[in-house]
């Protein structure tokens, strides 16, 4: 690739496509010759996350149910986190085109023949341009894999325990998971709400899930009724914002903005609001908060430990992708509304909490509260918020599924042993737990050595850096606030006395509360992750900072964000992952993978040569 | 090579991790034995990286491990720096600390928390090579935080008695007073600078405004006075003696004490960049401290305490040094101080060993037959501190003597009657112990001045009875013996360097090694003082050293050999009560100062928790407010979330208005 081309196309993907001349968006549709249907081009490579993922979950589903004789109980976990480690695995070379990378340590991408590689390296998209890949979707996507694993380590002891056992909660998982990822890398409003109802009716069934309790019936009813309502406020917006630019592809809308500002749109704005609506009720933020507490409290344990963590990554993941890079032209209009829900869930979340006398329902308003948090570097509306958007999102989902975690197995057969009295005496009768939670609860609560220290630092410096100062201040106060309500679990973990008597009392081994040995994996996971993270944030920091996200029409790629040419990562001598020097070779331009027969479901593909000059010429993007 | 650097303070870290959590499982005295090795496996790794920093440019390598706080513009990495100022620092305090940790297994043998004190000492190796070798001051301040920590641990290592609890909680909080100063200069720094980092900040410094520079060159002095003991936060080191005695010979005087030295030396840049009152404030402190310190060495009557406070004394020789601008002498007096203090200290471990749990020196007497290599490694550690030529302690003395003579003759009439002082306490104690009549099952003298010293409430009691107690029961019958080799290998190797040590630093011809390793550190060298003297003037100094030492030395054999001079010349109920230093403090501490510390605490009750409660009960009140919406109808819900969406579209449309 040399570098003319490379300077071309980055100054393309700045400058956004050509000014489309006429009326936005009523082009007649151009009938296809010879009756082909026009096929978008499709870099299988880079969908490959998402494919695994729901391959995985419908293969989990069909094969089960042939399957004569029961299966063994280790089969759908092992099948499930099996699919999951796959798919952060596919990641990995997609993460190296899209940050210029030839190979990471040993791992060598330029001879694989799925390499991607028809692009230059930096961010692209596919799919016809509605499926957006960057740092900021590829880190996404491997937290949600996460949250799939730690979900799955939890809830086959929960199946075990409470006789649920079945192969469904975990297709339903990894169908989640696919939802996700498709909002992760959404580049169209359409796309984004197939992605947001996939994920949506997924953790539907799974709140439900558990038969013999009435509140996980009536949870995954009142989320079921509530969602449909919020999703259709969501797709009102979506309507308005087409019928205000012409498009819902996130791409051509930014272009759009940009061309047309100050514009006095109504249909716009209130578009905008309307999917605020949609997705503040999706990340839990007041005042569309309510809904949480319930489902929180009566959903099994485990799922709850997966809404709280990939479905609110997956919320503000498309939530940053839509207004900050998508939208980043009206800021100034959306800004303030953000701004609000960001103060009043950080303010309400933590009262609340601290009224609550039962645990879930406290871990579920902080969880309010820390979706304010993550809003206040939302509200930033920039790179620094990006990255900090991302590495609270991170943070927080280790500690949030550490502390289900641990509510899980507190609950007990039964799922129901959640007030803060089942709690007390915990040190005494079980320290290990309890100081695990401990750690857990600390971190949420911001203490410094932990990862929701850092977590916090980033989001308040992001606010501080925009100019948000008296949202810092607000936020700052608010986890004040939480701290109590933190506490007030580990006070009555360590100091109340338990239910039998004194202290000195020899712990009854009823009170032993019997831990699988999946879920201690998954509350080692993540203490090393809390504690790790918390004194070594630098390499998750830089991860998150690479992240960025972007917004590039297809057949183009935005070499700004890349390193030059291909280069090959390598640790050098501080340990630190840096490019080669030594000259590495350019990814090939005309490498065709669509020869290889094995790339996918035998679709039929256009040829994917790609075209240095139609990558100047990228006016047309092909629509329907 | 030199990239090995990390292995240095990381074996003694392993050791501490394997420690915490095998040391049980391992025992006495196997953890004992690993400890060890892994600080003298730092000590060979030390050596290693000493002889290939020869060869590296300008004899100064950085190391830069990992990024540990990236936080916009605030970097903090984990990284070392290697010259010859710390080189000189790693290479004496792995040697030393290896001695010591043998000379543990020996005398901690039989203790119940055997592997413990490993554990602590190894964290404290560990501290302490993170101090010196860190590369910017956020990673020195941990070390610093990591030294006192371990040393308030060990100070109360037995902790069953309450004055040594009360002894580490006094050191803590008399450290905290340095460490504020420390982090307020760090905080300073950082606003100056935009780093933390040591090659970004020091050759800047001149460049600094000069108040700039001065505060915060004054709080980091305040930081070191407070970790090496010197007026006015002094009172905390004689009462940390109530640790083990290897605590007191490796923490209290061979490193940890030294910490604030090496600080002011490393940042010798920022001193310059200072007004001159700084120089003057630090050598002045350095001054007093000295000879108030010497004169209360003169009175004590516990073994250990003497030692004590001829530490606080020699560390003020110390800031002395860095006052009148000899930052190498400094280093050189902090080397020798390291071996013959080590020395003194684990030869006082041996005699309270040999005693049975005695520390009285007026229960001591004639032991020189009965504990020969004690007597005679003692011996050459006392002739080093009291300054006699060829011994190590003289050439530094000396050394340190000459630039208080060029900054000021007051300051060198000052450091040479603190000289006379060491010579005559040194004396004291050898006489006392090791001569004369043996005095071992004597009760106390309660018409002695030093009675005061038992009924003495505010004055911690120094002794190690409680720890042994059980092994000795027939403590009536005192019988002295000869250590075992576990002890007395490490006494002689020290023996040998506090004689010969002084050797590398000779002020004639090319002889001075040491000042010229260090001049390629920082701007040491064009900060230091530069001597007028010519090499007659230096001989002339040294022969007035050494006619004061000797004399000095006469005068103790002249009153507690020959008993010409009264003992009571010497041994003043002042002196004995340190001044009435600590009893000020305490009267302060209960009067006056107590109403100020009130009325603090009355407005931390009422005002700030005041503040913090009422958000709490706020926010609590505002929570039972909010709670009735959240009463479990789908329907009210949904209209919440209504009511939501009214008002964000309803924002919209006042967006469109103010356009």
């Amino acid at each position: 690739m040399s570098a003319g081309i490379l300077a071309t196309m980055a100054s393309v993907a700045q400058t956004g496509i050509e000014p489309i001349s006429g009326p936005i968006g009523i082009e007649p549709i151009s009938a296809p010759v010879d009756g082909a249907v026009p096929t978008p081009e499709i870099t299988w490579a880079a969908l490959l996350p998402l494919i695994i993922l729901g391959l995985g979950g419908l293969l989990l589903l069909t094969l089960s149910s042939l399957l004569k004789r029961k299966a063994p109980r280790a089969l759908y976990p092992i099948w499930t986190i099996a699919t999951a480690v796959l798919a952060v695995a596919s990641v990995v070379p997609v993460w190296a085109k899209v940050q210029g990378f030839n190979s990471i340590l040993w791992w060598d991408f330029r001879d694989l023949w799925w390499q991607p590689a028809t692009t230059a390296p930096g961010p692209f998209s596919t799919l016809g341009g509605a499926y957006g890949v960057d740092g900021f979707s590829l880190f996404v996507t491997v937290l949600i894999c996460c949250a799939v694993i730690l979900t799955t380590l939890l809830i086959s002891g929960y199946l075990q325990r409470e006789e649920l056992d079945g192969p469904e909660p975990y297709a339903l998982l990894l169908l989640a998971a696919t939802g996700g990822v498709v909002m992760a890398g959404a580049n169209d409003l359409i796309v984004l709400f197939l992605g947001l109802e996939t994920i949506s009716i997924a953790v539907y069934v799974l709140a439900a899930s558990h038969l013999r309790r009435a509140q996980s019936q009536e949870a995954g009813l009142k989320y079921f009724i509530l969602g449909g309502f919020s999703s259709a406020f969501f797709l009102y917006g979506i309507a308005m914002v087409y019928g205000a630019t012409g498009t819902t592809n996130l791409v051509l809308i930014k272009s759009s903005l940009a061309e047309s500002i100050p514009r006095h749109d109504l249909l716009l704005l209130v578009g905008f609001a309307m999917l605020l609506v949609g997705f503040g009720f999706k990340v839990a933020a007041v005042p569309f908060h309510s809904w949480s507490p319930d489902v929180y409290d009566g959903a099994p344990s485990p799922v709850v430990a997966f809404m709280a963590s990939a479905v609110k990554v997956a919320g503000f993941a498309a939530l940053v992708r839509v207004f900050v890079a998508g939208f980043g032209q009206y800021a100034a209009d959306w800004q303030p509304l953000i701004y609000a829900l960001a103060v009043l869930s950080l303010v309400v979340g933590s009262s609340l909490a601290i009224v609550q006398t039962n645990v879930k329902r406290t871990l579920a308003y902080s969880s309010i509260s820390h979706a304010g948090f993550i809003l206040i570097a939302v509200e930033a509306a920039s790179e620094t918020g990006t990255a900090a958007v991302l590495f609270y999102a991170a943070a927080y989902t280790f500690m949030v599924a550490g502390s289900f975690g641990v509510a899980t197995l507190v609950g007990r057969a039964g799922d129901g042993r959640h007030s803060l009295d089942d709690y007390k005496g915990l040190g005494r009768t079980n320290p290990v737990l309890a100081g695990t939670l401990t750690i857990f609860l600390l971190a949420q609560a911001g203490v410094p050595f932990t990862v929701g220290f850092v977590a916090k630092f980033y989001a308040v410096i992001a606010a501080v850096q925009a100019g948000s100062a008296a949202l810092g201040v607000v936020a700052m106060l608010s986890a004040v606030i939480a701290a109590f309500l933190y506490l007030r679990i580990i006070v009555a973990m360590y100091m109340a006395e338990g239910d039998d008597g004194g202290s000195d009392a020899p712990a009854d081994p009823a009170d032993h509360i019997h831990v699988p040995r999946p879920a201690a994996a998954a509350l080692a996971i993540c203490v090393l992750v809390t504690i790790g993270f918390g004194l070594f944030p630098g390499w998750l920091t830089d991860m998150a900072a690479d992240s960025t996200v972007v917004l590039v029409e297809q057949g183009s790629t935005d070499a700004s964000t890349a390193l030059p040419g291909g280069q090959t990562l390598i640790v050098d001598d501080e340990g630190n992952l840096v490019p080669a020097g030594d000259g590495a070779v350019a990814p090939t331009e005309a490498s065709d993978p669509s020869a290889d027969p094995a790339t996918g479901d035998g679709a039929v593909e256009a040829p994917q040569v790609q075209d240095p000059a139609a990558a100047e010429g990228t006016a047309s993007v092909e629509r329907p | 090579m030199l990239d090995a650097i990390w292995l240095v303070p990381a074996l003694p870290l392993v050791g501490f991790l394997v420690l915490v959590f095998l040391g049980k499982r391992i025992g006495e005295p196997l953890s004992g034995w690993l400890a060890t090795a892994m600080v003298f496996g730092s000590f060979v790794v030390s050596v290693l990286m000493g002889l290939s920093l020869l060869d590296a440019p300008d004899h100064t390598f950085e190391l830069s491990l990992f990024s540990w706080i990236p936080a916009g513009d605030f970097q903090v990495d984990i990284g070392f720096l290697l010259d010859p100022l710390s080189m000189t620092m790693i290479l004496f305090v792995t040697g030393i600390a290896s001695l010591i940790h043998l000379y543990s297994i020996g005398y901690m043998h039989g203790d119940d928390r055997f592997p413990t004190f490993f554990t602590y000492l190894n964290l404290f190796v560990f501290s302490m090579l993170m101090l010196i070798l860190g590369n910017n001051l956020l990673v020195t301040f941990l070390g610093w935080e990591g030294v006192g920590a371990c040393s308030y641990f060990l100070i109360s290592f037995w902790f069953t008695k309450d004055a040594n609890a009360s002894a580490g909680k006094k050191a803590f909080v008399a450290n905290r007073v340095g460490d504020w100063g420390f982090m307020i200069a760090m905080f300073a720094t950082f606003l100056a600078f935009g780093s933390l980092n040591y090659t970004t900040v020091l050759p800047e410094a001149p460049g600094l405004a000069i108040g700039v520079a001065t505060f915060i060159a004054v709080m980091l002095f305040v930081g070191a006075v407070g970790k090496s003991a010197q007026i006015p936060l002094f009172i905390w080191l004689p009462d940390a003696m109530a640790g083990p005695t290897p605590v007191s010979a490796l923490i209290h005087a061979a490193t940890m004490v030294t910490a604030g030295v090496y600080l002011m030396t490393r940042v010798n840049p920022l001193i310059a960049a200072s007004y001159e009152w700084v120089t003057w404030l630090i050598a002045g402190i350095g001054a007093l401290t000295l000879l108030v310190a010497a004169t209360i060495g003169l009175a004590q009557t516990d073994i250990k305490k003497v030692l004590a406070y001829s530490t606080v004394s020699q560390l003020g020789y110390m800031f002395l040094a860095v006052g009148s601008g000899g930052y190498a002498a400094a280093v050189f007096h902090m080397v020798t101080h390291a071996f013959f203090k080590a020395l003194l200290f684990l030869g006082a471990g041996s005699v309270i060993h040999g005693m049975h749990d005695e520390q009285d020196m007026r229960r001591m007497g004639a032991l020189r037959k009965l504990m020969p290599i004690t007597f005679g490694t003692y011996v050459i550690g006392w002739l080093a501190i009291s300054g006699l030529p060829p011994f190590s302690g003289f050439w530094s003395k000396d050394e340190i003597l000459t630039y208080a003579l060029n900054k000021s003759p007051v300051l060198y009439a000052v450091g040479l009657l603190g000289a006379l002082l060491t010579a005559v306490y040194m004396g004291r104690q050898v006489f006392l112990v090791f001569y004369g009549e043996p005095r071992w099952n004597d009760p106390i003298p309660e018409d002695a001045p030093a009675t005061a010293h038992t009924d003495d409430a505010d004055d911690a009691p120094v002794d190690e009875a409680a720890h042994a107690a059980d092994a000795h029961d027939e403590h009536a019958e005192v019988h002295p013996h000869e250590s075992s080799w576990l002890m007395t290998l490490p006494l002689i190797i020290l023996a040998i360097g506090a004689a010969l040590i002084g050797f590398i630093n000779i002020p004639f011809g090319d002889l001075d090694f040491l000042t010229r390793w260090l001049e390629d550190v920082d701007d040491l060298h064009a900060n230091e003082a530069h001597l007028p003297y010519s090499s007659a003037t230096i001989l002339l100094l040294i022969i007035v050293s050494t006619v004061v030492a000797s004399l000095g030395l006469a005068l103790a054999w002249l009153t507690w050999i020959k008993g010409v001079l009264p003992r009571s010349l010497w041994e003043r109920r002042f002196f004995l009560k340190a001044w009435y230093y600590d009893e000020l403090v305490t009267r302060f501490m209960g009067g006056p100062g107590r109403a100020l510390f009130e009325a603090i605490a009355w407005f931390d009750r009422t005002v700030i928790d005041g503040v913090v409660n009422g958000v709490g009960a706020g926010a609590q009140l505002a929570g039972r407010g909010l709670r009735r919406v959240q009463n479990g109808y789908v329907r009210s819900y949904a209209l919440l979330i209504t009511i939501g969406a009214i008002l964000v579209i309803a924002f919209m449309f006042t967006r469109l208005l103010v356009r």
